[in-house]
């Protein structure tokens, strides 16, 4: 396995607020990688510097060995799920995702798991702003798997989403792991993660506190589920 | 980024709004040249209201379709395209937009009913005033983060430029009434391009004898050729100036 995103002294703040202090670590290919952490501590911060979307104050991003810091073509190896998936509200189902496919140049080889999955192409004509949030997850999910990436960044993927479309999506996961691609999660529920996940990376006040393999986690603290074992090692 | 253009163009045309504005603007104009006969009085009519709708128009409606499409700025901040190319895009689609409304509703009425040297100008001078209104939009879109704080700002810029820059100016030329000011004028009109095209449309109408001095020496730079050349190249300033800086802002902006 080898290291594809490699993040180094990391920092940056909002004003006087500071949400990364110099965060380091290294993402393997063939791992699901939950980032967990309390609200605001720089969670979605650290996904958003990986995706280009935040620009650091100092530190560097890699991607297999590459600084990424300004440049923008190693994102068509990245597809990005978003927390709240917004998108022009006059265009419809169908004509997102050729739009898509028009931007990134790529009309075949093209993953449609969950596009038929989730039905989306029996809502094709739906314009966007009718659509649900649930079936705004939907559509971010299918557009995130859409090129086949070799990482996968999901925001809080679940959140919104019917239990049977939870369901859909966590085999996705499953699937993409083992056809050895990176994933990076992040979610607050604690049940969803203890299922489909290998490494959990725990941020606090912009800080890496610790980044262990789940299971290494449960044989230290002798407990069975990752909520409790969470509790025992942060107190 | 003309991929970005394209689809930014194909989602305005999706909403009402523009085609509203196209009418509005045609409706002035077709009314205001059917109500007068003269049609010299029509084209001063028309300058004095393409002076107010048009940048207004441009610059609120540019800095909301910048937030409105914010979240889908993101989604694209996050595939790979160069974070010049979106801004730029969005730059050219919802320019064209603009552009394209004001085409139909003002260059082809007055190209009808008054196809002159002062009709010319004024579809020139409205394009380029158009332009650097939805450049100035994009700066103060890009300056703020909060949608209510964008609009105030582009409001602001709006307001200094028709009215508050004109009292300025007054205040100007009386504080320093003993000075030979005229030169000096010149160049205060280079710092609000809706002056700078309100002054080569009047000129082009021969009225700035009732200007008195200052107008005589306007009449004598800007209306020979390298004053419309100076006009229109100060007017390009005022359009790639600040759309320099917006793309420089854009360049290290958090989303």
């Amino acid at each position: 396995m080898d290291t594809i995103i490699e993040i180094k002294e990391l920092k940056k703040s909002f004003g006087k607020l500071q949400a990364l202090k110099g965060v380091s670590c290294g993402f393997e290919t063939g791992r699901v990688i939950s980032v967990l952490g309390p609200n605001a501590s720089g969670k979605t911060t650290l996904i958003k510097s990986i995706l280009g979307m935040v620009v650091p104050d100092s530190g560097e991003v890699f991607y297999r060995g590459q600084s990424v810091i300004n440049t923008f073509d190693y994102k068509k190896h990245i597809g990005y799920m978003p927390q709240i998936g917004r998108y022009p509200d006059n265009m419809k189902i169908g004509q997102l995702f050729e739009m898509m496919k028009d931007i990134r140049q790529r009309h075949t080889g093209l993953d449609e798991t969950l596009v038929d999955a989730f039905n989306l192409k029996s809502m094709s004509h739906k314009a966007m702003r009718t659509l649900s949030g649930g079936t705004r997850q939907k559509v971010s999910a299918a557009l995130a798997c859409l090129f086949d990436p070799e990482v996968l960044i999901l925001d809080e993927p679940t959140a919104g989403l019917d239990p049977l479309a939870a369901e859909v999506l966590k085999e996705k996961i499953q699937d993409e792991k083992a056809k050895g691609k990176l994933l990076l999660i992040t979610s607050h529920i604690m049940s969803e993660v203890d299922e489909i996940a290998d490494d959990i990376m725990y941020l606090f006040e912009g800080q890496v506190k610790f980044f262990r393999s789940l299971n290494d986690i449960k044989t230290t603290t002798g407990e069975m589920k990752l909520g409790r074992a969470l509790t025992k090692i942060l107190s | 980024m003309l991929k970005i253009a394209k689809y930014t163009i194909l989602d305005i045309t999706r909403s009402k709004v523009l085609i509203a504005y196209t009418i509005l603007l045609a409706l002035i104009c077709i009314s205001i040249f059917m109500a007068d006969a003269d049609v010299t009085k029509g084209l001063v009519s028309i300058t004095t209201v393409v002076m107010i709708i048009v940048p207004l128009v441009s610059i609120v409606y540019a800095t909301t379709y910048y937030y409105d499409a914010y979240e889908f700025t993101e989604l694209l901040v996050s595939q790979p395209i160069s974070r010049k190319s979106i801004l730029m895009g969005q730059f050219l689609g919802i320019s064209g937009s603009i552009l394209a409304a004001f085409l139909v509703g003002v260059c082809v009425p007055v190209a009808l009913f008054a196809f002159s040297d002062t009709g010319i100008t004024i579809m020139v001078t409205g394009s380029l005033l158009s332009l650097s209104f939805i450049s100035l939009a994009f700066l103060a879109s890009t300056l703020t983060r909060d949608k209510a704080k964008g609009i105030g700002l582009a409001l602001m810029i709006w307001f200094y430029c028709s009215i508050i820059f004109d009292g300025l100016v007054l205040l100007f030329l009386y504080t320093f009434a003993d000075y030979p000011l005229e030169k000096a004028m010149i160049l205060l009109t280079s710092l609000n391009p809706i002056d700078l095209a309100r002054i080569l449309i009047l000129l082009q109408l021969d009225i700035s004898a009732l200007m008195g001095y200052t107008g005589a020496l306007y009449q004598q730079f800007f209306g020979n050729g390298w004053g419309v050349v100076f006009t229109i190249f100060m007017q390009l300033v005022w359009i790639a100036i600040p759309m320099a800086f917006s793309l420089k802002v854009f360049r290290k902006k958090d989303l």
